[in-house]
């Protein structure tokens, strides 16, 4: 699909929050559910949780702005003696847990260990005690003469983050998705070959609901890519598989979900069958829609929308960057073939997004059908520069700008993105570099 | 091999796959050299797809010392070489290659390609050797894991010359590899019996008909040694003599031996 006319999304830029180090590579970004917060997880471990700040009239040009709010180191490096392997502390997953009180919650999660972490603000500190005086020191109580109530006085606002808990050993491969219920009270984790449900409170024990382990590992063929709980029944899940297959399960048919309720797959297209083709066709990413009618999946090419009702084939399908099927080959020898691209809704489920190379990323608008590509780099990000369409072009008429497929940077991928909850602010990760752009043109969603 | 020149090669494969994708037939070579008469230099789909069986196999050897290697990639990669021998065994062009390459200096090649060798009756079956012996190193999978690890490095001294010819353990109906299995499963047993007629009981149960008990006990000492490596090791074993490898281990395997029996 080729779209000329012009585009209906424009994105300003608003904020550009940058990282030197090389261990600040940026492995995961989510939104919380008000979209006040926004957490990032990089490559050393460490979470790093912006704050909106809050509109006002004094400083408009403020409004929106994503300032830190909190870091913390939330995994180590870890050494599996059993196995003589290195657990790295990479950050693969954060979820927010829907707000309950005034403290906000969120899992963490490395290849094995997830955490939850508890994040509170203190902004008042008692004064006053009987005992001990304001350094803390224990008074000489032959000094006390009248006893005072101790009051409560504002102070300069502490972000503290704490652990609550550590769900450990648990998991056998690599977690590479985590997901919490819409009861609030249990969560799921997947590796590769298995899914268990937990509860919040309990860290000692889980339940396995998936298990694609065969008995003779020599039969492996397929393994789990993906995993999510649907947002509304709190029953079903989905997850996706390295041979493209989507399962919905269904916790009130057993136990044990290894049989699904539905199978989402879509035939191969004969015509373009290659080598390739079980490779492209693993799904990287699966999302349900806000509305949780639909579910977003991206594979190596495409992104694609399911009707939950309909197994038989996607209601819609785009394509991301066709340009790079006749380069399959060099994709698979420098390995990019294998990289896990993300995707995501719009507040409204009408507009997709997910990232490309060259620091690329794609946004389409279901209802219009037009797409656009924009670029995240530093150069044409300037505070309140808008993004300018790029184009890719694969040979014919070149124009002005226009990159060519050769001349594409894949060490540049955009695997991660969020979009806001209910506005249309967008976070990209860009290697070390987290960009959030705003839609300058309609504060409310299309 | 340069990495220009690898490079190089594989835009030429990209080329070469999207062209031969739409005529993956039997008879489909003739219509691609027949179409691609036009393009100087550009190797036959067989040899491309050779060249990507070798690309792959490499990637699959390649493991990290130190952090667990990505199982999807292993299992993509592994689907992929699967894949590509079984199309090279419905072409006939796995006859082809083996006699073509004779000598020393393609063994490895021999030898990797072998590593897909099928008789026919397993073909239908697809077994692959064990890749992932890495991954069945949790508590549940000990047994079985070092199984696949003993297969995965024991060799043979003859150069099969027969496609037929059995080179891995792999190859053989699922008999055999019961009985292999049984064999070991016998050891460990015994193990842990603590008899004190233990090398007896070793001995006298395993089935000899496949192996030589040096054979298993060596893969088993060179196991150890290289210890998550095994298959990044593995062409260099097969290029070597594999007696020498007995004859070297020889030591440990008394020292094995008297580990045994003292238990």
């Amino acid at each position: 699909m080729t779209f000329t006319s012009p585009q209906k999304i424009v994105l300003e830029v608003l904020y550009l929050k940058t990282n030197k180090n090389w261990s600040d590579i940026i492995s995961t970004v989510e939104f919380n559910h008000t979209g006040e917060l926004l957490a990032t997880g990089d490559k050393g471990g460490r979470v790093v949780i912006f704050q909106r700040e809050p509109e006002s009239k004094n400083e408009p040009y403020n409004q929106g702005e994503y300032n830190v709010y909190s870091t913390f180191q939330s995994h180590e490096p870890e050494f599996d003696y059993l196995k003589s392997l290195e657990i790295e502390e990479k950050i693969n997953k954060i979820k927010w847990l829907p707000q309950q009180n005034a403290a906000h919650s969120l899992l963490s999660t490395n290849d094995k260990t997830i955490k939850l972490w508890k994040v509170t603000e203190r902004d008042k500190r008692p004064e006053g005690y009987n005992l001990k005086d304001e350094e803390g020191k224990l008074k000489d109580l032959s000094t006390v003469t009248s006893l005072q109530v101790p009051v409560l006085k504002p102070m300069d606002l502490m972000v503290e983050v704490t652990p609550r808990r550590i769900f450990a050993n648990g998991h056998t491969y690599h977690v590479n998705s985590i997901s919490v219920n819409s009861d609030c009270e249990t969560y799921m984790s997947a590796d590769d070959l298995r899914i268990n449900l937990w509860h919040l409170a309990i860290t000692d024990r889980s339940f396995n609901i998936v298990d694609i382990k065969p008995a003779n590992m020599e039969d492996l063929t397929e393994v789990i890519t993906a995993s999510e709980f649907h947002p509304h029944h709190c029953n079903l899940f989905v997850y996706s598989s390295s041979k493209g297959s989507l399962r919905l399960c269904d916790m009130r048919a057993s136990a044990l979900c290894d049989k699904h309720s539905k199978l989402f797959e879509e035939p191969e297209d004969p015509s373009n069958r290659s080598f390739f083709s079980e490779i492209i066709s693993s799904v990287s990413d699966v999302k349900f829609s806000h509305s949780g009618r639909y579910m977003l999946t991206r594979d190596y090419l495409t992104v694609k929308v399911w009707d939950l009702n309909m197994e038989t084939k996607p209601i819609e399908t785009y394509q991301v960057h066709d340009y790079l099927r006749s380069k399959l080959c060099s994709l698979y020898e420098n390995d990019c073939i294998f990289d896990k691209f993300e995707c995501a809704w719009n507040g409204s489920d009408s507009v997709i997004m997910t990232g490309a190379y060259n620091n690329f990323f794609r946004m389409f608008d279901r209802n219009t059908k037009r797409d656009v590509t924009l670029e995240a780099s530093r150069e044409s990000s300037k505070p309140r520069a808008i993004l300018k369409p790029r184009r890719v072009c694969v040979g014919g008429k070149r124009r002005k700008d226009d990159i060519s497929v050769d001349s594409l940077d894949f060490t540049k991928k955009i695997l991660h993105t969020a979009w806001h909850p209910t506005e249309n602010i967008i976070a990209i990760a860009a290697t070390n570099n987290l960009y959030i752009f705003q839609d300058k043109v309609n504060s409310e969603m299309h | 091999m340069g990495e220009e020149e690898g490079l190089h090669q594989t835009q030429l494969l990209d080329t070469m796959f999207v062209r031969g994708l739409k005529r993956k037939c039997f008879d489909g070579e003739e219509d691609i050299e027949g179409t691609l008469a036009g393009f100087k230099a550009i190797p036959s789909y067989n040899l491309q797809r050779q060249s990507l069986l070798d690309m792959s196999l490499v990637k699959l050897q390649l493991c990290h010392m130190l952090v667990e290697p990505n199982l999807c990639r292993s299992v993509l990669i592994a689907n992929t070489v699967r894949q590509i021998q079984e199309e090279m065994t419905q072409d006939g062009t796995w006859q082809m290659i083996n006699t073509q390459s004779a000598g020393q200096t393609s063994l490895d090649r021999l030898v990797s390609t072998d590593i897909l060798c099928r008789s026919s009756k397993e073909q239908a079956e697809g077994k692959l050797v064990p890749v992932y012996s890495t991954f069945t190193k949790d508590c549940e999978g000990t047994q079985s894991q070092d199984n696949s690890e003993i297969m995965s490095t024991v060799t043979s001294p003859q150069v099969p010359k027969n496609l037929q010819s059995n080179m891995w353990e792999m190859e053989n109906p699922q008999e055999n590899r019961g009985n292999f299995q049984k064999s070991l499963d016998q050891i460990f047993e015994t193990l842990e019996n603590k008899s004190p007629n233990t090398v007896e009981d070793l001995f006298s149960e395993v089935d000899n008909s496949y192996y030589d008990l040096d054979t298993v006990l060596t893969g088993m000492m060179s196991n150890t040694k290289m210890g998550h490596c095994d298959l990044e090791t593995f062409p260099s074993q097969t290029s070597t003599n594999s007696k020498s490898n007995c004859k070297s281990d020889l030591n440990e395997l008394d020292h094995i031996v008297e580990i045994l029996v003292e238990s």
